[in-house]
Parts: C-alpha cells; sequence; structure tokens
C-alpha cells in the first residue's frame, strides 16, 4: 500500500426530493488499499457508490481519480478508469454459463462468432488467478450465492479492474466463504487492485480492511486507520453515541414442548428430527445452502412434506399449505424481506393484518378499526418509524420493514416465530431492538426458532443450537457448549470440506 | 419522497384525460351533448365496462385476460344457437351460458396454475381457440331472430335508463366493493402484488387465481348476452376487439401490467374515455382506421407513464 490517492472525494453533496443523501463528504482512498466504509443504513454509503460509479450525478462536488479532476462520473467514464462495482444484487444473467457471463458484451475472438472454448478458457485462467475452483460452463443459476459472486469478481478483474467497489460483499455469505473471499480480497489487493467495500460486519474490517471510513445521516464522520481504532469506538462514530453492541440478557423460564419434528424429509432436506419449547430461542447453523431455509419452508407448509411427522403441543399436525401453518400458530419471518415478507406498495396497516385478514374482518367485509387498531398496537410496541400508518413499506428502512414482517406474523397470533436471518442488512441499532423484541416474546410465552448465518448473533441469542450441513442435522449444541469451532466443525459436515 | 407530477398525475390524471376529451367533443363533435348521444355512449359503454371490470380484476391479480372477446363470441353463439336452433327456454339458455363463460374462464386459470404457464401465453392460446370454436358452431354462419322476451337485455329500459347500464352500474358497485371492502380484495391485490408473498402470507394462491378468472368469464358471459339482445344476433365474429380494448381501458385507468396496483373507479373512467372517442371520433366523421391511431397512442401513453413511474421508484 503506498501513500499516493488514487481516488478522492470533495464535498459531494446528493439530494432527493426532501431528503439529503450525501451531506458535503470528502475523503481520500489510497491506491492498493482494501477500504472499508460503514455506516448504519441510511447513512448514505450506497449512495456515495453509486456517485463513483456513475449510477447517480451528485449535486455538487468533485471526484479526482488519479490527480484528474471530474465533476461526475458516467458508467463509461467510470468503466474507462476503471471502477467496477459489484452490487448486493448481482447484475448476472442467470441463465448463461459463469464463462459468457464474465465476458458478456465483451469481444473475445474476431469475427462475428462466438468462441465459446476460448471465453471458458480464459475465464478459468481468472478463476485461477483468483484461486477458485469454479465450473466455468455451468450457467450462474446453478451456482451459490458465494460462486455467484467469485464470478461477479472475475468480470470485474477481466475489464482491467483499478478500483473495485463492493456493496455488503459478505452479507449473502456463511463463515467459509467469507474466508474465501478475504483470501480473494487479498490477492487483487497484491495485484495492486484498490478495493473499497461496505460492511455491516464489523468484525470483517480488523481482518481485511487497511483503512475505514465512516457516515452517518449522509454525512462524512471520519477515517481511521484500521490498526488505531476498535469495534466499540467505531459503533461509537456509527451511531454517534456510545452504543454497547453486546446481546441483551433475558431470564425466561423454558417450559414443555411446543414442537416436535420428527424424521422430516423433503425439499432437499433428510430425516431431521428436534423439539422446540415453550419460551425458547432454538438456533439454526449451518452453511448458506445448508437446508436450513428449506426446512423452515416444510414446517411452514411452503414446500411439500415428503415424509415425517410435524407435532404441536404432542399432537400430530398435517400442514398442507402456509395457510394451515398460520392457523397452527406457526409464523415465518422469511430471509428475503422484500420478495417474500412484505407487499412493498401496501400500506404498514395493510400488511399488518394481511396473514390473519379473515380475523380482522366481519363476514367479508374488512374491519378497518381493528385493522388500525392492530396496526397501531404493533407500531407503538414495535416502535416502528413512520408518519402514518398508510405509508407504504417499500418507503421505510430495512430494519422498520422487519418489523412490520414481526407485527404482520404476531397478528396472526403466531406462538411459534421462524426468523429466518432476522437481522440480514439490518443496522447495528435496529439489530439491538430486533434482539430485545425476540427476548419479550419468549418471556410472553412464545418460542422462537432462529435461523442465521452470523454467528455472533447465534451464540449470543440462542438457548440451543440444531446444526445442519447437507440436508441433514449433524449436530444440537447446548448453551453452555456453545463453541464456535465446534459449531463450525459440524457446520461443515465435520469433515471441513473446502470453503466452496 | 414528496408528492411529485407524476403520482398526482396518477392520482388525477385520468380525471384530466377524461375532462379533456369530453370538452375537446363537446366542443367539436355535432350532437355530442345531446340527451340521446349521452345516454347512447353510456350504453355503448356498459357492455364494453361490464367486461373491463372483470379484466381488470384478472390484471390486478398479476394476471392477463386476452381470450375474453373470443370467450363472448362463443357465449354468445351459444345462447343464440340453444335459443333459436334449439328452442330452449331463454331461461335456461341464459343459464347454460353464463355457467359455460365461468367454465371458460376457470379453464384459464385453472391451466396457467397447473401448468405454470404465462397467463399471456395461456390466453392468448385460449383466444386462438375460442376464437376458431365460435366459428365452428355454425359454421361461420350467424344466427338471428332471438326470441322477443330476450332481447330487452340489451335494447331495454327501466324508466330513461337502458338496462346494460343498470347491469354496468351492478358491475361496478359490486367490482369496488369487492376490492376495496373484502378481504378478497385485499387477496387480490396481494396476489398481484407479489405472489410469493401472498402465497407465505396464508393465501391460497391457486384457487384465488382461479376465482379471478372465473370471475371474468362470468363478466364476459353477461356481456354476451347483452350483445346478442342489442343485436338480434349472434355473430362469430363478435367481440374480436374487445380483449384489446378492455387492455387499453384499464391500463387507461391506471391498473399497472404488472399487476398489484389499481382501481375500479379508474378503469370505470378508462371505459368511458374510450367510449367517448369511438362515439365523438364518429360524430366528427373521423376514418374508423384513425380511429385505431388515436386509441393506440393514448394507450402507449397510459403505458409509458406506467413505466416511467416505475423507473422513478427504482432510483429513489
Amino acid at each position: 500500500m503506498s501513500e499516493n490517492v488514487i481516488l478522492s472525494v470533495k464535498d459531494i453533496v446528493k439530494t432527493y426530493p426532501g431528503v439529503v443523501a450525501i451531506d458535503h463528504v470528502s475523503f481520500d482512498i489510497r491506491e492498493g488499499e482494501v477500504h472499508a466504509l460503514i455506516g448504519e443504513n441510511g447513512a448514505g454509503k450506497s449512495t456515495l457508490i453509486k456517485t463513483l460509479s456513475g449510477a447517480i450525478t451528485p449535486n455538487s462536488g468533485t471526484i479526482t481519480i488519479n490527480g484528474k479532476e471530474y465533476s461526475s462520473m458516467t458508467p463509461k467514464l467510470a468503466k474507462e478508469l476503471g471502477i467496477e462495482v459489484i452490487y448486493q444484487e448481482f447484475t448476472l444473467v442467470p441463465g448463461i454459463s459463469a464463462a459468457e457471463n464474465v465476458f458478456l458484451g465483451e469481444k473475445t475472438s474476431t469475427g462475428v462468432f462466438v468462441n465459446f472454448k476460448e471465453r471458458e478458457r480464459l475465464t478459468r485462467e481468472l478463476f485461477a488467478q483468483l484461486h477458485v475452483d469454479i465450473d466455468a460452463s455451468k450457467p450462474v443459476r446453478n451456482l451459490s450465492p458465494a460462486c455467484q459472486q467469485i464470478v461477479e469478481i472475475a468480470k470485474a478483474v477481466s475489464r482491467n479492474v483499478k478500483i473495485l467497489i463492493m456493496d455488503e460483499p459478505t452479507a449473502p455469505l456463511t463463515v467459509n466463504d467469507v474466508d474465501t473471499l478475504f483470501e480473494i480480497i487479498r490477492n487483487l489487493k497484491k495485484k495492486g487492485v484498490t478495493i473499497i467495500f461496505i460492511s455491516h460486519r464489523l468484525e470483517e474490517l480488523f481482518i481485511v480492511a487497511d483503512r475505514v471510513t465512516v457516515m452517518r445521516d449522509g454525512a462524512y464522520v471520519g477515517t481511521e486507520n484500521i490498526a488505531d481504532i476498535d469495534r466499540q469506538k467505531l459503533i461509537a462514530m456509527m451511531a454517534g453515541r456510545e452504543l454497547k453492541e453486546s446481546f441483551p440478557t433475558r431470564r425466561t423460564e423454558i417450559g414443555g414442548e411446543v414442537l416436535r419434528v420428527e424424521n422430516l424429509t423433503g425439499n432437499g432436506d433428510r430425516d431431521i428430527s428436534f423439539a422446540l419449547h415453550k419460551g425458547e430461542i432454538l438456533g439454526f447453523a449451518g452453511l448458506v445452502g445448508a437446508g436450513r431455509t428449506e426446512l423452515m419452508r416444510v414446517i411452514y407448509g411452503a414446500n411439500t412434506l415428503e415424509s415425517g411427522k410435524i407435532f404441536l403441543d404432542g399432537k400430530e399436525v398435517h400442514i398442507h399449505s402456509c395457510g394451515d401453518a398460520i392457523k397452527n400458530g406457526i409464523g415465518l419471518i422469511p430471509e428475503d424481506r422484500k420478495n417474500q415478507g412484505v407487499f412493498l406498495r401496501m400500506s404498514i396497516a395493510w400488511n399488518t393484518v394481511i396473514n390473519n385478514i379473515r380475523g380482522y374482518s366481519n363476514g367479508v367485509f374488512v374491519d378497518r378499526k381493528k385493522e388500525k387498531a392492530a396496526a397501531e398496537k404493533y407500531q407503538k410496541a414495535f416502535q416502528i418509524k413512520t408518519p402514518t400508518l398508510d405509508q407504504k413499506v417499500g418507503n421505510l428502512s430495512g430494519g422498520n420493514q422487519q418489523k412490520v414482517v414481526l407485527a404482520k406474523t404476531l397478528a396472526a397470533n403466531s406462538r411459534i416465530i421462524i426468523f429466518d436471518e432476522p437481522t440480514r442488512g439490518i443496522d447495528v441499532a435496529a439489530k439491538q431492538e430486533i434482539y430485545k423484541l425476540m427476548n419479550q416474546l419468549v418471556s410472553e410465552g412464545k418460542s422462537i426458532i432462529m435461523v442465521s448465518s452470523d454467528m455472533p448473533e447465534l451464540l449470543g441469542m440462542s438457548d440451543r443450537i440444531v446444526v445442519i450441513a447437507e440436508g441433514v442435522k449433524t449436530g444440537e449444541v447446548e448453551k453452555q457448549d456453545f463453541n464456535q469451532n465446534y459449531i463450525l466443525d459440524l457446520a461443515s459436515g465435520g469433515k471441513m470440506k473446502g470453503a466452496i | 419522497m414528496k408528492t411529485s407530477w407524476i403520482d398526482i398525475y396518477k392520482k388525477f390524471g385520468i380525471f384530466i384525460l377524461l375532462a379533456a376529451v369530453f370538452g375537446f367533443f363537446a366542443f367539436a363533435a355535432p350532437n355530442f351533448l345531446s340527451a340521446t348521444n349521452v345516454i347512447n355512449i353510456i350504453r355503448q359503454c356498459s357492455m364494453f365496462g361490464i367486461v373491463v371490470v372483470g379484466v381488470s380484476m384478472v390484471m390486478i391479480g398479476g394476471g392477463m385476460d386476452l381470450s375474453v372477446g373470443a370467450q363472448m363470441a362463443v357465449d354468445g353463439m351459444l345462447v343464440g344457437y340453444m335459443m333459436v336452433n334449439l328452442k330452449m327456454p331463454i331461461i335456461l339458455a341464459c343459464i347454460i351460458t353464463v355457467a359455460a363463460g365461468c367454465i371458460l374462464g376457470a379453464m384459464n386459470g385453472i391451466i396457467a396454475v397447473k401448468l405454470h404457464i404465462a397467463p399471456i401465453i395461456v390466453t392468448l392460446a385460449s383466444m386462438l381457440i375460442l376464437g376458431g370454436v365460435a366459428y365452428l358452431i355454425t359454421g361461420g354462419y350467424p344466427i338471428t331472430g332471438m326470441p322477443k322476451a330476450f332481447t330487452p337485455i340489451g335494447q331495454g329500459y327501466v324508466g330513461v335508463i337502458p338496462i346494460p347500464v343498470i347491469i354496468f352500474i351492478i358491475f361496478i358497485i359490486f367490482g369496488w366493493v369487492v376490492m376495496n371492502k373484502t378481504y378478497l380484495g385485499r387477496y387480490i391485490y396481494g396476489l398481484g402484488g407479489n405472489k410469493e408473498a401472498a402465497r407465505l402470507a396464508g393465501i391460497n394462491v391457486d384457487k384465488l387465481t382461479v376465482l379471478v378468472y372465473t370471475f371474468c368469464g362470468f363478466a364476459a358471459s353477461i356481456a354476451a348476452l347483452i350483445m346478442v339482445g342489442r343485436t338480434n344476433a349472434s355473430q362469430p365474429g363478435a367481440g374480436s376487439s374487445y380483449s384489446f380494448d378492455c387492455m387499453t381501458a384499464a391500463c387507461l385507468g391506471g391498473v399497472s401490467i404488472y399487476g398489484g396496483e389499481g382501481k375500479v373507479s379508474g378503469t370505470v373512467v378508462g371505459v368511458l374515455i374510450l367510449g367517448m372517442l369511438d362515439n365523438g371520433l364518429v360524430l366528427m366523421s373521423v376514418n374508423s382506421n384513425w380511429q385505431n391511431v388515436i386509441k393506440g397512442l393514448i394507450l402507449l401513453a397510459a403505458v409509458a407513464i406506467d413505466c416511467y413511474q416505475g423507473k422513478q421508484k427504482k432510483s429513489a
């Protein structure tokens, strides 16, 4: 890493009607460094990188790259300067091969015909440079999110990337995949690529970043050498206040068994058994794609149960649809909040009652008074930040959307609540609120299943952890035996296979 | 984001357009404002509007129905054939026709759901099939000479109000109540807004899809009865332009082609705009080909606004 400034932004301002998304932000990126950009949701990180990629034009300010000053970028100019961005939503074409994706829109051979063999060879070379082993001829659809991300990186490398910007690259990854990604980042750094990445997982910064810039409410807070700062200070900078990031303690009597799953097979999972007790938070650990979400979907009736039994309070139940699950008091907070959890174009009140709309109706007519009362109750209980309950859920922040999903589930009288990645993409302060809500729920006698890829969260919140690997249960760990390495070992099937 | 002009247009634009079209013809078209002509426009709109209520429910539910016109042709041929050729009692013939209409609608829904085929393909296929079937019933000949007691459904009046208008109003009220006041309406908006989220919210999305298409088939069959009653004949080629006119009216009225958005009130205005265009342009003796050009341009404008808003949302 040199002291050479490769990119600097100065006094960048971007406003949207009624909102200042970026407020006079200035900072420098040095050549060849790994620069982390952090801040709570809505801090303006994504908007900032969009100004760098040319996706949006700032109202004022300048961007200086290699000493040359620009008042704004265009996507074309950014590409010419070697700036590549990997967004959270990948821009891959699912139906075509990894190699085709890497060279999409590029000419790799002369003439009008595409030389597929040549492209695959070049892609294999790129993968070899990144020290990963992915089948370049496989359609991207069949690759895991981690592999898809590597395809994105390979695409950027193939275009001679100078500055690689990644928006929350680790969010969809499991612990092992994250290690692989960091290896790739280190490799790229050795080649002289400058890397800017956004993250919500602070612990990662200490592993891979050289410097970190903190943003808050659209404004620049500060840039620090990672060696000179610790986690608590970073959190304080992000929140603007000393916020102790820890897991709230709870003392809840764990009662009798409420849910028992026996030898469940279906949706890719085989022969899984476990029990959940009243007032308990049962964690589910595993790698992404291990089959945890799939298992929860079977229990919730979203996918078919092939064999096995599900018991509620000791009585066998047959759940054929999500409606059956809801009637039985099971609620699911899905992993993919925006696409599965909420109706973005509908209001908070509308969303709150939809899971149990018949319970809020007289005959066929929706009872607006009951609806309003329920929405108000949950808005107050969960402190959903919104001017009105008629606000469209799509206009809320991630944390507040998650609260709406929870409200929607509870308004349907759920007593067993399945949280699938409850805090993914949610900022630190909102995470704390979600944890507190979970504790409050179990103290009210509800039971929680929590699928999470965030190890501190699993260890901090669970009473017990079930580990799933490749569709089978590989272990169950009691609280007194919680140990990150042990759980990771079980999650990788005890065999410690390659990272991907 | 605060309300931008596009939101304002989304809210009132259709009414602005309605007023503009009305004002234009009131000024430019002879006799446009005469009582007989106004009644005539509303009557012309009614048969069409009934189908639009059904189609817009399908579209709000995230579907599409290109086959309504062909359904109407089959329904119309069926009722004529039963009453004239088979001399069946009017009531029985009507009941069978409406039941057949519901079944045709349901078939669209069932095929879309069971075979996982996109609704546009399913209804495109059924449009072709039913369009052919309508001609096959009599070998292409129209059926004329409906029983005297049948024609009032298309030609009759209650007081000064034509019977089709009354039926249209019943459909509007029914559609409005279902979509705005009942949980069924919530389900339909949910289905169109986000099918997977709807399924996870416990909604039986397959059953609901079939139900919505069934209602659309029901609406088409009622419109077919009015059509036959009004013209006193069953024409195998009747209603062929309806599918696209219905989509035009629904899109004009603010129904999103992607589903989940739209209001019954808006689609009624969409119907009135198209009805006034049809009528006013004829009064102005505009060539019928030009009428299509104008309708097409107006549809394009409506969809452009729909898409433009979608883009706004993404960048926000």
